[in-house]
């Protein structure tokens, strides 16, 4: 399961302990147990956790939905922990969080994928699309309109990833028959069972021909 | 997951290097199986090699054979158009294989790399030899359906998860690989080792090694070839027992075969008695059940798994029936 680490902002106890062994390692801790009062309040204000914080993690130019973002993360986390934690994109899903249920589907540079198991720190200049990038205003992306109209859901917690995949199953080419879709569609799980109206939802929206 | 640096590698001959330099170093590619192993904490490199940015992507059609970049994505090579011409029992293969996002993610080396899906070996508070060496195997006496039927051992009965290498057993691949000291050619059938006592060992690359390229040779087989895949559901599932079929027939005549099995052994698993057996043959359905029987002969199975005996008999004479009737 994903740890907490990856999963929350917040330094827990164990983050700031790895911070402080870090800086020990660096020689930094032994320097501000020597310095003077200047560098100790520069302790107690937890700059000696930011310097840490700042070392270990590593710049990211990345556009989500058009958007341009000049970030600093941690090597180790990943796109789907920087959409919904850094960037507040909570739209994709973490389902399994291992890649076997598809609900953090998002397309990067065009391709469906799926961002549990991308680190964001190999996504640099990558153009990510994600749910919310669909919609124009108030006006929905064609397949968002089919799966409402079609019952293509019952909870709803796996659908982002479902309309991401549906689109890009179309795109693909791989929409072409209701067996070529549920083959194409296989990596999506829905527990909820709405497969029948998703591949209506999908059918419909090839056949209506409009721009997706 | 355990922080880690991470660095991008510029040439094959850079990311050797840089890795070599590290005692605790992995090459990443699509990271779809190693992001799920580090997550799990099953491995826990301190510095990550990125080689996406190496020049290694291309599909290569030359005199005699056809040369496949290590990272080339999957989806990539399922779909390409003189692939599926000339070896549509890779095509098949690859698309039998996860799902169309993890496709397009992982790559023809890292697809070769990924590790075993048994219980056990995902499982860090259950023992595995495979994870920790000299901790036991908890799938032998354990819950083994989804187990090894050939060459098993008593330290380790998981099984190679891979549907492509599969297909690249049974077509006679060449594994190109850069090293430290230079490049090798390592034949796709040596490439991944059975487990004896050193389960922990997958392959006979060294891990300092970055597989370069895989090549195929040409053969007659485009025409009459099969993967066929028996798994819990239709799609997106690890195989039970899959089978890559190859005829190259002049009429009803076999003139050359071949056979490798997925989901019942350490490594893919060629059929080599069974196409013995077949070459020089007429295509019939008993000369294919007879070819199965042979091929399954050796087979052990651990209790639950035992099912994969007639299933694997079953699996082998439809899929060279299918690839006969193409």
């Amino acid at each position: 399961m994903a740890s907490k680490k990856t999963n929350e902002n917040k330094v827990t106890p164990e983050d700031a302990n790895s911070r402080r062994d870090f800086i020990k390692k660096s020689g930094l801790f032994t320097a501000l147990a020597l310095a003077p009062p200047s560098l100790v309040m520069a302790s107690e204000n937890k700059w000696d956790e930011k310097i840490a914080e700042y070392l270990e993690t590593v710049p990211l130019s990345i556009e989500v939905n058009g958007a341009k973002h000049n970030l600093n993360i941690e090597p180790r986390t990943t796109l789907l922990d920087l959409l919904r934690e850094q960037l507040q994109l909570t739209g994709t899903k973490k389902g399994c969080d291992h890649g076997q249920c598809g609900a953090c589907t998002v397309h990067v540079d065009g391709i469906r994928i799926l961002s549990c198991l991308s680190l964001a720190s190999m996504q640099q200049n990558a153009k990510v699309v994600t749910i919310e990038g669909l919609s124009s205003g108030k006006k929905l992306h064609p397949m968002q309109e089919a799966f409402i109209k079609n019952d293509g859901f019952q909870c709803g917690y796996c659908t982002p990833g479902q309309i991401m995949s549906g689109i890009a199953c179309i795109k693909e080419g791989h929409a072409n028959s209701r067996e070529e879709i549920s083959e194409y569609m296989s990596g999506n799980i829905c527990r909820c069972g709405a497969y029948h109206n998703i591949v209506d939802a999908i059918i419909e929206v090839k056949e209506g021909g409009k721009l997706i | 997951m355990k922080n880690f640096q991470i660095i991008k590698a510029l040439s094959a001959n850079s990311a050797v290097t840089s890795l070599s330099k590290e005692a605790d170093a992995k090459f990443i590619a699509g990271g779809t199986n190693l992001v799920d192993l580090m997550k799990k904490n099953i491995t826990a490199p301190d510095k990550l090699v990125d080689i996406n940015g190496l020049d290694l992507k291309k599909i290569e059609f030359l005199k005699g054979k056809t040369v496949i970049g290590a990272l080339a994505k999957n989806s990539d090579v399922a779909s390409d158009k003189e692939i599926k011409e000339h070896f549509p029992l890779l095509s098949l293969a690859l698309a039998a294989g996860a799902s169309q996002q993890i496709r397009n993610m992982a790559t023809v080396g890292g697809n070769m790399l990924q590790r075993t899906r048994c219980s056990y070996f995902y499982n860090t508070d259950m023992p595995c030899n495979k994870r920790v060496p000299k901790s036991g195997c908890g799938a032998i006496g354990g819950s083994n359906r989804m187990s090894a039927v050939f060459g098993a051992s008593e330290s380790c009965i998981a099984v190679h998860p891979s549907d492509m290498c599969v297909a690249l057993a049974a077509l006679d691949a060449v594994v190109t690989v850069e090293g430290p000291k230079g490049s090798r050619k390592i034949d796709f059938k040596d490439f991944h080792r059975l487990p004896g006592n050193t389960p922990e060992k997958d392959t006979v690359l060294d891990p300092k090694e970055l597989i370069t390229s895989v090549e195929i040779p040409e053969n007659n087989f485009a025409k009459n070839s099969h993967y066929l895949k028996i798994r819990d559901r239709t799609s997106y599932a690890f195989a039970l027992v899959s089978v890559a079929a190859a005829l190259d027939l002049k009429g009803k005549k076999i003139n050359d075969v071949r056979l490798a099995m997925g989901g019942v052994a350490h490594k893919p698993w060629r059929l080599t008695e069974a196409e013995k057996f077949l070459k020089g043959k007429e295509v019939s359905e008993t000369v294919f059940k007879q070819a199965a029987d042979l091929a399954m002969k050796e087979a052990v199975g651990y209790g639950d798994n035992n099912f994969k005996l007639t299933l694997g008999k079953n699996a082998i004479a439809e899929a060279l029936t299918i690839a006969a009737s193409k």
